[in-house]
C-alpha cells in the first residue's frame, strides 16, 4: 500500500483523463476544418497527426500510446472521428490502414525521445521527437502497408504517401511549439517529464 | 455527429455483434488473397446486394467509399502508370470490397453493442490489477471531451478573428492547450471527488469499495 493513497489515485484518476484527453485532442483536431493546413499537392492535410505528435510528447511512451489506441478503439467502434468523417472498421481495411496502425507506435517512439532527451530544452526535444514518432514510424509502417494492401511496389507507395510530407513537416513546428508553451504555462501537463 | 450508425431493424441489424465481428474477420482473410478479376467482381457484387438487402438507405450508405475515392484512384493511377491495369484493377476492387464488408458491420451494430461485444476481450485486464471498465470510463470521457475541444477552440477562434479579422491560425493552438489542459485537470479532480475511477475496480456493482467502509 503506498503511503499516501489518496494522492496515488488521484495521479490515477489524472492519469486516465490526460489519455482521454489526448485521444479526444487527436478526434478534435480531425474535426477542425478551420485547421486544415494548405492542400500539399492536391492532397488535403489535416491535422490529426498532430494529436499522435503531442500525445507521446506530452504524455511520454505508454500513456501515449494508450492515449492513441483510445482514440483507434473508438473509430473501430463506430465513431467517425478520422479526418473527413471516416471511423468504423473501414478504416482498418483501407489502403491507409498501414499508417493509421503505426500511430500508437508513433506516439510511443515521440514519448521515448522526450525521456531519453531530458537533459535537453523542450523545444528541440520535442521536435526531434515528433519528427522520429509522427513522421519517421508513421511511414515506416505506412509505406509497406501501403504496398501490402495497395499491390504495389514499396518506391510506389512511397512515392505516393510523400505527398503528405510537407503538412507532416508543419505539424511538427507546430507540436514543438506546443510543447514548449505548455511547459512554460503549465509545466504539470508535461507529463513525460515529470 | 458521434457515430456511423445506421438505425434500423434488418437482418444484419438483428444479427448479434460478436457474430458480425467474427464473420468480418474470417470473411476479410478469406477474400483478401483473391486475385482473380471475375471473382473478385462476384465479391463485390455479392457485397453490393448486402447493401441493396437492407433496403434504399442502405443503398445510401455507399458512400463510405467516397472519402476514398481519391486513394483508390491514386493506388490505380501508379498501377497504370506501370502498365499493370489488371493488377490495379483487382487492387481497388479488393480494396473496396473489404472496406465495404467492414463498413457494413459498422452501420448496422449499435455503439453499445459492439463495446459490449469488446468489453469481454478486456476481462485479463482484472489478472493485473486494472479495472476491465477502465476503458469503457475512458471512452465515455473521449466522447465528452472532443465536442467540449471544439467548444473551447470556436470561442479562441472567435476572440481572435474579432481581433484581427482572420480566421484562425496555429498560433491558437497554443492558448487553446493550455485552457483545455487546465480544464481536463478539473475534470480529473472530480472524478477523484466522486470516488476516482478505481471505484470501478469492484466487479460487482453492488458492494462498496473497501476504502470507504474504513
Amino acid at each position: 500500500m503506498p503511503a499516501d493513497p489518496e494522492k496515488e489515485m488521484s495521479m490515477n484518476d489524472r492519469t486516465l483523463v490526460q489519455i482521454a484527453f489526448y485521444a479526444a485532442l487527436t478526434a478534435a483536431l480531425g474535426l477542425l476544418p478551420k485547421l486544415a493546413i494548405p492542400v500539399a499537392g492536391g492532397v488535403p492535410v489535416t491535422a490529426q497527426t498532430l494529436g499522435i505528435m503531442l500525445a507521446g510528447v506530452m504524455l511520454g511512451p505508454v500513456r501515449g500510446a494508450l492515449s492513441i489506441l483510445l482514440f483507434l478503439f473508438l473509430v473501430a467502434l463506430g465513431a467517425p472521428l478520422l479526418a473527413g468523417g471516416r471511423g468504423g472498421l473501414a478504416v482498418f481495411q483501407s489502403p491507409g490502414a498501414g499508417f493509421i496502425l503505426a500511430w500508437p507506435l508513433g506516439a510511443l517512439a515521440a514519448g521515448l525521445i522526450m525521456q531519453k532527451t531530458a537533459s535537453w530544452r523542450v523545444l528541440p526535444a520535442a521536435a526531434l521527437a515528433a519528427t522520429v514518432g509522427g513522421i519517421g514510424v508513421v511511414y515506416l509502417f505506412g509505406i509497406p502497408g501501403l504496398a501490402f494492401l495497395a499491390d504495389m511496389s514499396l518506391a510506389k507507395a512511397a512515392a505516393g504517401s510523400a505527398v503528405f510530407l510537407p503538412g507532416d513537416l508543419l505539424k511538427v513546428v507546430v507540436a514543438a511549439a506546443v510543447a514548449e508553451t505548455v511547459a512554460r504555462g503549465l509545466p504539470s501537463a508535461l507529463l513525460s517529464r515529470s | 455527429m458521434i457515430s456511423l450508425y445506421m438505425p434500423g431493424r434488418s437482418w444484419c441489424h438483428r444479427l448479434p455483434a460478436w457474430l458480425k465481428l467474427t464473420g468480418l474477420a474470417v470473411v476479410s482473410m478469406a477474400v483478401f488473397p483473391i486475385k482473380d478479376i471475375p471473382v473478385l467482381s462476384a465479391v463485390l457484387v455479392l457485397v453490393l446486394g448486402l447493401y441493396a438487402s437492407l433496403g434504399t438507405r442502405g443503398l445510401g450508405e455507399l458512400r463510405a467509399l467516397r472519402p476514398m475515392a481519391l486513394m483508390l484512384a491514386m493506388i490505380f493511377a501508379l498501377h497504370a502508370i506501370t502498365g499493370d491495369i489488371w493488377e490495379g484493377i483487382v487492387s481497388v476492387e479488393r480494396l473496396a470490397a473489404l472496406v465495404l464488408l467492414a463498413n457494413l458491420v459498422t452501420i448496422t451494430t449499435r455503439m453499445d453493442d459492439m463495446l459490449q461485444a469488446v468489453m469481454r476481450l478486456f476481462a485479463p485486464l482484472g489478472w493485473f490489477g486494472f479495472s476491465p471498465r477502465k476503458p469503457a470510463l475512458a471512452v465515455t470521457l473521449v466522447l465528452r471531451f472532443a465536442p467540449v475541444l471544439l467548444g473551447v477552440y470556436s470561442s479562441l477562434r472567435e476572440a481572435y478573428q474579432a481581433r484581427t479579422g482572420k480566421r484562425g491560425s496555429w498560433r491558437l493552438m497554443g492558448p487553446f492547450m493550455l485552457q483545455s489542459l487546465a480544464m481536463a485537470d478539473n475534470v480529473a479532480e472530480a472524478l477523484t471527488a466522486r470516488g476516482s475511477a478505481d471505484g470501478l475496480a469492484d466487479n460487482n456493482p453492488g458492494a462498496l469499495p473497501a476504502r470507504t467502509i474504513t
